[in-house]
C-alpha cells in the first residue's frame, strides 16, 4: 500500500492553491500511517476549520471536520471513547494557537494519546492572508498592513512546556525528516506535536518577498538550523541566528499519558 | 435523592458512558455523581477545560457509538452554541442538560430561571431544530432523562433536558425502575449513502471504527457527507430535512399532561412552576381551572392545546418574561397572558389564584 492509497479519488481535485505547501504535509503524514501500518478502519481523521483542516476530507478514513479551533476537544471525545481508534489531528496556525490555543495546552498537558500535526502557514490562508499568532514580527498581512506588531507564538515551545510527549518541527522542504518525525509521534503514547512550517504562496509568500514559490521554501532550507546544532553553538558560546528556525526532535519523554488502552 | 442525581442517574439507566463537561452552579452535581459513577460501568467522565470542549468531546465520543451528555447552566450554555449547532448539522445524537440559573450574564448562580427555552430552541446560527424536555419533578429529573437519550438517538439530534434549578436541586423520593426502555440508533447499511435518509428523513449512523470511511463535516454536505457549500438548493433540501426530520414528528413525541380539560381558565407550564399551579388547583377544586403542562417543550405540539376546546384564556406562568407565552400566542386565537415570576422566587398559589380571578 503506498499513501495515495488512502486518498479520496473521487473528491479530487483538491482546493489548495498552486504552490501549496499543505499537500507535501499530506503525504508524509499518509505516508507514516503506511509505515504505522494502520487499517483505514482504526484510523480516525479530525481537523478544525481552515486551509489545513480540510485534508481530512481527501483522506479515506474516517473523518471528522469540526468547528474552528476545537478540533483537538472533539478529538479528546473519541479517543477516550475509544482507545482503540488511532486519532491524528491536522491542524494549523490559526485554528490551533488562536481561536484553539485553550484546547492545545489542555490536550499537551493531559498527553492525551493524539498526534497532531500542524501546518503553520503563519496566515489565515483560507480567508484572503489575515495574521495569525505566527505571522512573524513585521510581516504583511491583510490586518497588518504596516507590519506585525505582535510577536509570534513559539508552538513548540508552548507544547512543550505544557507537556506533550514528543514535539518536532519541520518544514516543507524536509520531507523525509518531517515524515520520520511524524512516524515517531504515531508511534509514541501521549501527546505528540508536530510542526510543519509551509508556504503559502497566495497569501502570504507575494506579500512578503517570497515571489515565487519556491522563494519561500528556499528559505525554510536556508534558515532552518538543526536543535543539535543550536545546542551546539550555544554550548560553544556562538550565537544562534535570530531568524533561524529550530528544526528537529525538540522533546521525548514518557509522562503517563491518557486515552491508551490499559 | 436531589434532582441533580436523579438526573445522572437517569442518564446510568439510558446507557450513558460518556460525560464530557465542566462545573458550573447549578448543575456541578450532575458532573459529580457521573464522575463517581462512570468508571464503575465502563464509562469515561473527563473534566474538559470549558463547556465548548465539553460539548466538543461529546460530540467525539458519540461518533465512537457511546451515548454521551454534558451537563451546565446559562454560562456553559452560551458557550455551547456553536458545536450544538454542530452536533445538529452532522445528525450527531447527545444529551445536553441546562439546570438554569437567572440571566443575562453571570446573573443569578444559584436562583432558579427558565430563562433559555428561546436560545435552546434557536441559539445556535442558522436555522434548525432540537427536542427539549422540561421535568417538574426530581422522578422527572430521571424519566425524561432517559427520555431525553432515546429520543436523541431516534432523532439523530441533539436532545436537552431543560431543567431549572429549583428542580435540580429540590429533593423527593423516587422511584428507580428496573430497566428502561432503550431506542438504538438506526446504524448505516452497509454500502448505503451516510447521509441519505429514508422517508423518516433520518439517515443510518455510520459509526467510527466499523470501516465505514465516513467524512463527516460542518460544512453543508451532500449524501456522501462531501463538503458542497455553494449549491443553493443543496443547501435548501438539507436544512429543511434537519428541521422536518424533527417537526415532523412533534405529534407523535408530544409529551403533555392535562388537568380538567372543560375549564376556561387554562394555566400552560413547564418545570417548577407547574408545582404552584397544582397547588392551586388542590387548594381550589374548580373544574374551570384548567393545567396543560408540557413535558416535553420543543418540538412545540400546538395539537395540545385543543385538549381544552372551551378555553377562553391560556394564563403562562414561567420564570421569565414570557418565553414559552410567545410560542403558545402563535397557536391561538383566545387571549395568551404571560404570568412572569423571577429573580429566584417562585409565582405563590394566591397570586396565580388572583390571576384566574382576573377571567372570571
Amino acid at each position: 500500500m503506498t499513501y495515495s492509497d488512502w486518498l479520496r479519488a473521487d473528491r479530487l481535485p483538491h482546493i489548495y492553491c498552486a504552490g501549496c505547501g499543505n499537500g507535501t504535509v499530506i503525504n508524509c503524514t499518509l505516508s507514516a500511517v503506511d509505515r504505522m501500518g494502520w487499517k483505514k478502519e482504526e484510523t480516525v481523521f479530525v481537523s478544525g476549520i481552515g486551509c489545513s483542516s480540510r485534508a481530512p476530507g481527501y483522506i479515506m478514513t474516517d473523518s471528522l471536520h469540526t468547528t474552528h479551533g476545537r478540533a483537538l476537544a472533539f478529538a479528546t471525545g473519541i479517543k477516550m471513547a475509544n482507545p482503540d481508534l488511532h486519532v491524528i489531528v491536522f491542524t494549523g496556525d490559526g485554528d490551533l494557537a488562536a481561536i484553539g490555543g485553550n484546547h492545545f495546552i489542555h490536550a499537551c498537558r493531559r498527553n492525551i494519546d493524539l498526534t497532531v500535526v500542524c501546518m503553520n502557514n503563519q496566515i489565515y490562508g483560507m480567508t484572503g492572508g489575515q495574521g495569525s499568532p505566527t505571522t512573524p514580527y513585521g510581516a504583511l498581512s491583510t490586518t497588518t498592513p504596516y507590519g506585525s506588531q505582535e510577536p509570534a507564538f513559539d508552538l513548540c515551545e508552548l507544547a512543550s512546556a505544557a507537556g506533550a510527549n514528543f514535539v518536532s518541527r519541520w518544514t516543507s522542504f524536509h520531507v523525509k525528516e518531517l515524515t520520520r518525525s511524524i512516524h515517531e509521534g504515531l508511534k509514541i503514547p501521549g501527546f505528540s506535536f508536530i510542526e510543519a512550517l509551509v508556504q503559502c504562496p497566495t497569501n502570504y509568500g507575494r506579500r512578503n518577498r517570497f515571489r515565487q514559490v519556491m522563494d519561500q521554501v528556499e528559505y525554510f532550507k536556508t534558515h532552518g538550523i538543526l536543535v543539535q546544532k543550536a545546542h551546539r553553538l550555544r554550548d560553544e558560546g556562538l550565537p544562534i541566528p535570530a531568524d533561524a528556525i529550530l528544526l528537529g526532535d525538540l522533546i521525548r519523554r514518557d509522562r503517563p499519558a491518557m486515552g491508551v488502552r490499559r | 435523592m436531589q434532582g441533580n442525581t436523579a438526573c445522572a442517574e437517569g442518564a446510568l439507566a439510558a446507557g450513558c458512558r460518556f460525560f464530557g463537561g465542566y462545573p458550573i452552579t447549578p448543575s456541578t452535581e450532575i458532573a459529580e455523581h457521573m464522575a463517581a459513577k462512570l468508571p464503575k460501568v465502563g464509562g469515561v467522565f473527563i473534566q474538559m477545560e470549558d463547556e465548548i470542549a465539553g460539548i466538543a468531546s461529546v460530540i467525539g465520543a458519540s461518533w465512537t457509538g457511546a451515548r454521551a451528555m454534558t451537563a451546565t447552566s446559562g454560562p456553559g450554555f452560551s458557550l455551547m452554541m456553536e458545536n450544538i449547532g454542530f452536533a445538529v448539522m452532522t445528525e450527531t445524537p447527545c444529551v445536553l442538560v441546562n439546570i438554569q440559573r437567572g440571566g443575562p450574564s453571570t446573573g443569578q448562580p444559584t436562583m432558579s430561571a427558565q430563562a433559555d427555552m428561546l436560545q435552546c430552541r434557536f441559539g445556535s446560527h442558522g436555522d434548525y431544530s432540537i427536542i427539549a424536555l422540561s421535568p417538574a419533578s426530581v422522578q422527572e429529573m430521571f424519566e425524561l432523562t432517559v427520555k431525553a437519550f432515546n429520543l436523541a438517538e431516534r432523532f439523530r439530534v441533539p436532545a436537552f433536558l431543560m431543567a431549572d434549578e429549583i428542580i435540580g436541586h429540590m429533593r423527593e423520593r423516587i422511584e428507580i425502575p428496573d430497566s428502561v426502555p432503550r431506542e438504538e440508533r438506526k446504524p448505516l447499511t452497509a454500502g448505503a449513502l451516510p447521509f441519505r435518509a429514508g422517508e423518516d428523513m433520518i439517515p443510518g449512523f455510520p459509526q467510527f471504527g466499523k470501516g465505514y470511511g465516513v467524512h463527516v463535516t460542518g460544512l453543508t454536505h451532500d449524501e456522501r457527507g462531501y463538503p458542497c457549500a455553494t449549491s443553493p438548493s443543496l443547501h435548501e433540501d438539507l436544512v429543511k430535512r434537519l428541521v422536518a426530520k424533527v417537526e415532523s414528528a412533534r405529534h407523535d413525541i408530544a409529551d403533555y399532561r392535562v388537568a380538567n380539560p372543560d375549564a376556561e381558565v387554562v394555566f400552560i407550564t413547564y418545570g417548577s412552576p407547574a408545582r404552584t399551579v397544582e397547588q392551586v388547583l388542590h387548594d381550589n377544586p374548580d373544574e374551570r381551572i384548567g393545567h396543560l403542562r408540557f413535558r416535553l417543550v420543543w418540538p412545540f405540539s400546538e395539537k395540545a392545546l385543543e385538549e381544552f376546546p372551551d378555553a377562553k384564556v391560556f394564563l403562562v406562568p414561567e420564570q421569565n418574561l414570557g418565553q414559552m407565552a410567545r410560542e403558545i400566542e402563535r397557536h391561538t386565537c383566545i387571549p395568551v397572558v404571560p404570568l412572569p415570576r423571577f429573580g429566584g422566587a417562585l409565582h405563590t398559589p394566591a397570586e396565580l389564584k388572583k390571576a384566574v380571578e382576573a377571567w372570571r
